[in-house]
């Protein structure tokens, strides 16, 4: 199968006064057509910088270096003109926010946002489009869709907000969807239910996911392919159940050692000692090194690569040095 | 059978409640607040009878054409002249609604042109940003910088210099005003986008593809329509105060348009200050009077509509 969205080599770099934050640095993955891929990582990792680099939304912004070809469907997105991007936005590629309470327009109707981009990529009349909006509120499981339709977002709660958020994001078919921690602001039984509705949308209508998390339980439930980032950079990638079963990155193990475990009652939860480093001061070594239980002398001197550990993983630690090399 | 009754009744009431439930909108929360500020309902009421009177008044006067006749003049007040006569023996009241209706008339116009023109530019600069901004608002600056007075007193000299048809003078000092009004209001205007277009609502509005028109003029604006409307109502209390100011030192609408501001010229002269207070009471009253209500009106508009001062 083609890939849908390749990223190749992506380096989405922040000028400041105190110098070069990299807050994504040659991260390349590639999502294939109806996949669902995850990206997981602390906060301040890179994986929302990675979204919006996809959406070109830091294009153009003060001190925004970004390098690297991001292909989506054979046209480079980062060569493309205002107008281009804008034709693929919310058409080819939608995008959920993580706090669907911020993400509506306040002082406008659902019924109103939710038309806006079917009328502007599909160029439905008014009348079409609020048809198909009210069908669409019901598909993302809201009664009352003809009420819905009138309210303002203040008169809905965060799970109903976030799945007109959905609604809008899939009105136009879009190829792929990007979600950035769709579920973060939710509580947890909203939680289940949203990513049951995804997976539901994605199933009927054949549509890419890129779903940025930090809850390792979203990423078993949704995941087909996992992308583990830390301090910007990719360490470990692999197929879901693979990397679950056999994770390779000392971080990736810690990630699922600091996981509760459902009947057994820990007297403190495992927890990775230390901080990501300071984006500002990374010099080339292992950005894990410190917190890293098997650090060695060559992780204090020498960035690893991601190489080819095991069958299709692939992580970036010596711990598989040799492996690396060859792979 | 009669059990059943009640429960039908009451699923029919359920329906009924849920067809009549009316949302209270925005509108009707603030406008519930409005009313419950007496200042403000007042100002409203004042600001609305000036209207009233000005515009429907003279026509119920006997007087409304302003004959000059020698026999009656500077008479005071009596039962056939309310307020007296002037010294063309013109009847005072009626000139004075005939005034308030130039008055009121420019301070709604030159509002209305600085409202548009600090909002477009305004919200131009404030959503470009780059280039734009700093092309508008260093315009504005520049404005800003000089004394608005002094500006609209050269500028109403200049007029006279270039001896300006009086009929077209009014039409030119709303021009200036408006364009001695706008900077502040797109310096508000900006202010407030720059901080809207970076909610995440915007940020939304972005990744949907929409096209600038459509983000500026039905996203952004909206959430300026509160902001507007305050700043409209404050601006033309300051509006029918300057053009009052001008007129009273003959610079701005000239005689015999009459304006509150030219009526209360009759001050300037010895005898008329002192012994005739019916020519400047009256106009002088209709100003104080319509910018106070006016302002008091704007305020309480403020407290109700600006989410930034919410109780």
């Amino acid at each position: 199968m083609s890939a849908l969205l390749k990223i190749e080599g992506l380096s989405t770099h922040f000028i400041t006064e105190e110098g070069r934050i990299k807050a994504v640095d040659e991260v390349s993955l590639r999502i294939l057509q109806g996949e669902t891929v995850c990206i997981v990582g602390e906060s301040g990792c890179g994986k929302s910088v990675t979204a919006m680099s996809v959406m070109g939304l830091l294009q153009g912004g003060l001190g925004v270096a970004i390098d690297g070809r991001i292909t989506f469907q054979d046209t480079d997105l980062l060569s493309l003109n205002k107008a281009e991007i804008r034709a693929i936005r919310g058409h080819e590629i939608a995008m959920i926010f993580q706090e669907p309470m911020s993400s509506l327009n306040p002082v406008l109707t659902i019924g109103e946002q939710l038309i806006e981009p079917m009328m502007e990529h599909l160029k439905l009349n008014k009348k079409v489009a609020r048809e198909r909006a009210t069908a669409l509120i019901e598909q993302v499981g809201i009664s009352r869709s003809k009420q819905i339709m009138n309210s303002y977002p203040h008169e809905l709660s965060g799970g109903m907000l976030q799945r007109i958020m959905i609604a809008m994001a899939i009105s136009c078919g879009p190829k792929l969807l990007i979600a950035d921690e769709p579920t973060t602001a939710l509580d947890v039984t909203i939680q289940a239910q949203i990513l049951d509705m995804l997976r539901q949308i994605k199933e009927e209508s054949g549509m890419a996911i890129l779903l940025i998390t930090h809850d390792l339980g979203v990423v078993a439930e949704m995941a087909d392919y996992v992308v583990v980032m830390y301090a910007g950079k990719i360490v470990e990638e692999g197929e879901v159940t693979k990397l679950f079963e056999d994770p390779k990155h000392p971080y990736t193990q810690g990630l699922l050692r600091s996981k509760p475990v459902l009947g057994q009652r820990q007297e403190e939860l495992f927890s990775i000692p230390g901080q990501v480093p300071n984006l500002l001061e990374l010099q080339p070594y292992c950005y894990f090194h410190d917190r890293c239980e098997h650090c060695m002398a060559i992780c204090r001197t020498q960035e690893p690569e991601l190489g080819v550990v095991g069958h299709q993983q692939k992580a970036a630690c010596w711990l598989y040095g040799e492996v690396a090399h060859h792979g | 059978m009669t059990l059943m009754e009640p429960h039908t009744a009451r699923a029919a009431e359920s329906q009924k409640s849920e067809t009549r439930y009316k949302k209270p909108s925005l509108w009707k929360q603030a406008l519930r607040h409005l009313l419950r500020n007496k200042l403000a309902v007042s100002g409203f009421i004042v600001v609305a009878f000036m209207f009233l009177a000005c515009f429907i008044g003279p026509l119920f006067s006997p007087y409304a054409d302003n004959k000059i006749n020698m026999s009656i003049m500077n008479k005071p007040p009596s039962w056939q002249h309310w307020l007296g006569t002037d010294k063309l023996g013109r009847d005072v009241l009626t000139r004075v609604l005939q005034a308030g209706r130039i008055s009121l008339t420019v301070g709604l116009a030159s509002m209305a042109l600085s409202v548009f023109l600090g909002t477009l530019l305004g919200a131009l600069a404030g959503y470009y940003r780059g280039i734009v901004d700093q092309i508008i608002m260093r315009i504005a600056d520049l404005l800003l910088t000089i004394p608005g007075l002094p500006l609209l007193f050269i500028s109403g000299a200049l007029l006279s210099e270039w001896k300006v048809p009086t009929d077209y003078r009014m039409y030119i000092v709303m021009l200036m005003l408006s364009l001695v009004n706008w900077p502040g209001l797109a310096r508000m205007i900006r202010g407030q986008l720059l901080s809207l277009r970076e909610q995440e609502f915007m940020h939304a509005a972005v990744v949907l593809g929409l096209r600038d028109r459509r983000k500026l003029l039905h996203h952004l604006l909206p959430n300026l329509v509160p902001l507007i409307i305050v700043m409209a109502t404050l601006n033309i209390g300051g509006a029918i105060l300057s053009e009052s100011v001008l007129s009273f030192f003959g610079l701005g609408v000239m005689p015999p348009t009459p304006t509150w501001g030219n009526m209360i010229d009759a001050a300037n002269n010895m005898i008329d200050f002192q012994q005739r207070p019916w020519l400047w009471i009256p106009p002088g009253l209709s100003i104080f009077a319509t910018v106070i209500a006016i302002n008091l009106f704007g305020d309480g508009l403020r407290d109700v509509l600006d989410p930034k001062l919410k109780r």
